[in-house]
């Protein structure tokens, strides 16, 4: 049976990790690569770096970050913030990412998201979307708009539209975070979770809320999710990944890696 | 000298960075007059059916892959390498394999009320026939790491070394013959499991029994 996976979100700011609320007043808890490494051995499946200061100061993602992380990270990696076109993709690819995440970029560009996928395949090609409630309209059927630069621009699309558009064009796996609940630790979005894991054909990962492992069980119970992404119970609350995954499995009867 | 086949279909950073942290050394070799002084072989593969055999076979490392075989060299394949072994393969509207394993590779088809997702994508238990010095240390039923959406169904029950489900669906997740091992997932982004595997692979002889 396909497991459900358990991904560790690292905020890199200026070469550190960063934990922020809504996207406002992060704090610094530690080197990345050195972070992900041990997640990765304690049971997280996936790890995702987002260079969350790149398309700010107008640079590439830091390339040499992606590979000393690929020396010492043995599970799937993702990275994103700073890729400004195929070019910056491929370079974070060879230096040894997975998989590379698309966000204001594909909503600015859609186009993207089919030369990538043409040119590395469409698992490679992760969607990263930010939706917030908005209330159902007809502009917005589904309730939620999607934003772009870390929360603080409204795209104007509609997020079920978008995300199903974002398939059809290459994306390959969708990275669904919800302003309005991140870093809240009040759970996540499940009604946009599920409306979007229901409606698209690739895997869904619940982002944005996460304070419990209650939490992450009902992303893939109640909102049928894929993966949920977690970052401020690793970074700095306490839980650890192999706790999470006990938990997980052996309260929730959640299926997990061990 | 362990050779990975670099046939242009894909990236091998992260095979070639895992048998570094194991403590091995594996070189990315493109041409099959290097590849054929390799003591070991490694097969590795994302990509598309097609391209992968039209790269593969166009920088001679079939060649260099049979005689390798035939020499009794160890030799470890990869998700599209592995489907690259057998005789015929669905992708790309139909494409001629390696046939070193006998069977096919067909496309994971699901009725479409059953939405399931393609392709198969993430850690996934894998039941391995016991007592394969490739896997040396690995628990029963251990997880491992796939992206794909074709599978390879052998032609003779033995090829198969390891099975997985997804979604209801019984398929090989591990095949091969005496000095050949090869998997559908990815040892290289399979955690601690994976490392064993390729470290298991660094001391193997080629031969079945220890």
């Amino acid at each position: 049976m396909l497991l459900k996976r358990l991904i560790v979100c690292l905020d890199v700011r200026n070469g550190r990790v960063t934990k922020g609320v809504k996207f406002k007043g992060n704090i610094n808890v530690g080197d990345p690569v050195e972070m992900a490494e041990r997640y990765s051995v304690d049971g997280a499946d996936e790890m995702v770096f987002y260079d969350i200061t790149a398309s700010a100061e107008k640079r590439p993602i830091d390339i040499r970050m992606v590979a000393e992380a690929a020396k010492r990270v043995f599970v799937p990696f993702t990275v994103g913030g700073g890729l400004r076109n195929v070019d910056d993709m491929r370079a974070a690819l060879l230096a040894g990412a997975d998989k590379v995440s698309l966000n204001s970029l594909a909503v600015d560009q859609p186009d993207i998201l089919r030369t990538g996928a043409l040119a590395f395949g469409r698992q490679c090609i992760v969607l990263g979307m930010d939706a917030k409630r908005v209330g159902v309209s007809a502009r917005f059927p589904s309730g939620y708009e999607v934003v772009t630069r870390g929360g603080r621009e409204p795209a104007g699309l509609d997020a079920v539209e978008w995300a199903k558009k974002a398939v059809d064009l290459g994306a390959g796996e969708i990275c669904l975070n919800a302003i309005d609940t991140d870093g809240m630790k009040t759970g996540y979005e499940l009604e946009i979770t599920r409306k979007i894991a229901d409606t698209v054909g690739v895997p869904l990962i619940a982002s944005g809320g996460a304070g419990t492992v209650a939490h992450l069980a009902d992303a893939f119970e109640k909102a049928h999710a894929d993966a949920a992404l977690v970052a401020s119970m690793v970074h700095t609350d306490g839980y650890t990944c192999s706790g999470i995954k006990k938990e997980l499995a052996e309260v929730y009867r959640i299926p997990v890696r061990r | 000298m362990i050779a990975i086949l670099d046939y242009g279909a894909g990236n091998l950073t992260s095979v070639r960075l895992a048998f570094e942290r194991i403590g091995g050394q594996a070189e990315v070799v493109t041409s099959a007059s290097r590849a054929e002084k390799a003591d070991k072989i490694i097969f590795p593969g994302v990509g598309s059916a097609a391209s992968g055999m039209a790269g593969f076979c166009g920088r001679g490392f079939d060649r260099v892959l049979r005689q390798a075989v035939a020499d009794g060299k160890p030799v470890l394949v990869i998700c599209l390498g592995m489907q690259m072994l057998f005789e015929k393969s669905a992708e790309d509207g139909g494409v001629e394999g390696l046939g070193i394993l006998p069977g096919t590779v067909e496309v994971f088809s699901f009725p479409p009320g059953q939405r399931v997702k393609i392709p198969h994508m993430g850690w996934n238990g894998v039941d391995f026939t016991p007592g394969h010095p490739m896997l040396n240390g690995i628990n029963p039923g251990e997880a491992f790491y796939f992206v794909h959406s074709y599978y390879v169904r052998p032609g003779k029950p033995d090829t198969t070394l390891g099975r997985t489900e997804y979604a209801g669906f019984n398929f090989t997740a591990a095949a091969g013959r005496g000095n050949l091992f090869a998997t559908q997932f990815h040892p290289e982004r399979s955690g601690t499991a994976g490392l064993r595997l390729l470290k298991n692979f660094l001391e193997w002889d080629g031969t079945l029994c220890s």
